[in-house]
């Protein structure tokens, strides 16, 4: 549809050139250039969105499927899914204190003209962003394996603690997923956080230094809130992504965590409805992880004052 | 006075405590490229250890992997061919998008603006399973399209091109329809040569999204020859491991590139990987 060749005002072929001008009026070409776009998203985004609502009511067999009401609803709430709400939560929880407080501080120290080799350290907290979470989850498994000599055994030994089985304890489970995750995205955070730190005027902290407001106290009563909307937009995204969190999970026991002490609401799905091949059921803990995930974001938007008039 | 020796103190401490913080998050990543020279049973007996083997350094794994593991090359080349793929589409699709939206004021302009912020937010988890069903329905199961497809639409990439057309010169335009070109000449010709920037950010975006990419690869994918790199390093991340020689070697093949190119174009990573925090 892009072969439209420039139309030349001297050749004048009639029909040809009344299409090609039909095609060049300014009214038309708008609508040519997202065509493509929103065949896509309509046959990608929309109707998949669409229909899995409806599968969420039907029992969905190759070739036989019929409508069962709300019983994939009714079987939802057991307590395998219980374990990965818990589960998710509690990595939603720690994923969003963390990536949240840690990037902004250390923002803070990097945005200091103080500092050194700035460049260096933030390419540096960067590059975990380059890696897979299965890369990074392969590494983070050889880090805290079982043995005695490997790096996180070694580290809780200095302090007198026994060898832990890292992927076998219930605790430890959720913080490894934790700590892949942070890992992974402290840097972009920080780059998120030091953009907004651009804008806050210099003149406010030289002003608040005359007046004798001490390091914590300009951090504290400037910074922070001058921060606010870059500190709901990452906690935001962060809790977002936290309850679709799959790979995390994926990478440390596939599907199988014993006694489910790995498994979150999206791995749930995957397990029930690609594996055990039960579509309708997944569909409904779909339907139910975005309502989770949409009331929570309106309910935290609403804490946090983002939809008050006038007030950014 | 003091205040100067002050400042110049917290510097320092400030700067050490930044190494350190650099040195963690780069732990992993050292650890894992020193640990693919040593024996992989020593890795698997070991874990990852701060007692590192320097006696055991060796290149075996290599050779192994340039020598006997067709697989894995096989991997890495549908990784590079979906990967650009992907590029190519997503990006030549949304800048047509953003650009219209920008530049055009069509009827409706600013609800489908707003209709594809909406979408940003719909979690890939509720249009999985039905995606999963149309491929099958469509036989994209286990093909390169089956992969792409659904990932063509970048609404991201929309927001993002749309903002950066924004503030593109609209007079070039009106000169360039003035000398005759049509409209879409001046977009080909004119306006996407200046949107480069933002061109080599989503580059970047959609390439790494797809280069790491997991989920959606694993429910498409079904043939270990039609595998991409991670699910592919996947499936030797067994605890019986026999392959880890190629599971070690094979993953810091797939970080050193990302991070090579990093160094050259850290602006594009950078403005890419920040838009919208939209995960990979």
């Amino acid at each position: 549809m892009n072969t439209v060749t420039p139309v030349s005002p001297v050749r004048t072929r009639k029909k040809q050139n009344k299409f090609l001008r039909f095609l060049n009026s300014k009214k038309v070409v708008p609508f040519v250039f997202i065509s493509p776009f929103v065949l896509s998203l309509l046959l990608f985004t929309v109707y998949p969105a669409i229909q899995g609502v409806i599968m969420s009511f039907q029992s969905v067999l190759p070739g036989q499927v019929e409508f069962i009401g709300m019983s994939n609803y009714e079987r939802v709430f057991n307590p395998t899914f219980y374990r990965a709400v818990s589960n998710t939560t509690a990595y939603v929880v720690l994923t969003v204190l963390i990536l949240t407080i840690i990037p902004m501080v250390l923002a803070v120290i990097l945005n200091s003209k103080h500092v050194r080799f700035r460049t260096i350290f933030r390419a540096s907290l960067f590059i975990p962003a380059l890696t897979s979470t299965i890369v990074g989850g392969m590494i983070f498994r050889f880090m805290f394996s079982e043995q005695e000599s490997a790096v996180a055994n070694q580290l809780i030994g200095v302090f007198g603690f026994d060898p832990l089985k890292w992927m076998f304890t219930p605790w430890a489970a959720i913080g490894l997923m934790v700590m892949l995750a942070c890992w992974r995205w402290i840097g972009v955070n920080i780059l998120y956080f030091l953009a907004a730190l651009q804008n806050v005027p210099d003149e406010m902290y030289e002003a608040a230094e005359i007046d004798g407001a001490t390091r914590f106290q300009r951090f504290r009563f400037i910074t922070m809130p001058m921060l606010k909307p870059i500190i709901i937009f990452v906690s935001t995204i962060t809790i977002i992504n936290g309850f679709r969190m799959f790979e995390e999970s994926y990478v440390f026991w596939a599907v199988g965590s014993p006694g489910n002490i790995g498994l979150s609401i999206a791995a749930y799905i995957y397990q029930q409805g690609i594996q055990q091949n039960d579509m309708g059921f997944g569909a409904a803990l779909g339907v139910v992880l975005m309502l989770i995930i949409f009331v929570i974001s309106i309910i935290y938007l609403i804490a946090t004052g983002t939809f008050k008039k006038g007030d950014r | 006075m003091m205040k100067k020796n002050n400042n110049k103190l917290l510097g320092v401490v400030a700067t050490v405590v930044m190494a350190i913080v650099s040195l963690i998050a780069l732990f992993p990543i050292i650890s894992i490229v020193l640990s693919s020279f040593i024996p992989s049973a020593s890795l698997m007996r070991n874990g990852i250890s701060f007692s590192f083997p320097w006696d055991e350094l060796t290149l075996s794994n290599y050779t192994y992997i340039f020598t006997q593991s067709a697989e894995y090359w096989t991997w890495y080349g549908n990784s590079l061919w979906i990967s650009a793929l992907m590029i190519v589409l997503s990006l030549f699709f949304s800048s047509m998008v953003g650009y219209a939206l920008a530049m055009y004021d069509f009827k409706g302009s600013n609800i489908f603006f707003v209709a594809v912020v909406f979408i940003l937010m719909v979690p890939f988890e509720i249009l999985m399973l039905p995606l999963f069903q149309l491929m099958i329905d469509m036989t994209l199961i286990d093909t390169y399209l089956g992969v792409i497809l659904p990932g063509v639409v970048a609404p991201v990439a929309v927001f993002f091109f749309r903002q950066y057309a924004l503030g593109l010169p609209k007079e070039l335009m009106d000169a360039a329809r003035i000398d005759g070109s049509t409209e879409y000449g001046i977009f080909f010709k004119i306006m996407l040569p200046l949107m480069g920037p933002s061109l080599a950010a989503m580059a970047i975006l959609q390439g790494l999204g797809s280069w790491n990419n997991f989920l959606w690869p694993l429910l498409v994918l079904r043939s270990n020859d039609m595998f991409t790199l991670p699910l592919g390093l996947a499936t030797l991340l067994t605890p019986y491991g026999n392959n880890y020689d190629v599971l070690i070697a094979g993953s810091v093949m797939t970080i050193i590139p990302i991070v090579i190119l990093f160094f050259f174009f850290q602006r594009y990573f950078i403005s890419g990987l920040t838009v919208g925090g939209v995960k990979g």
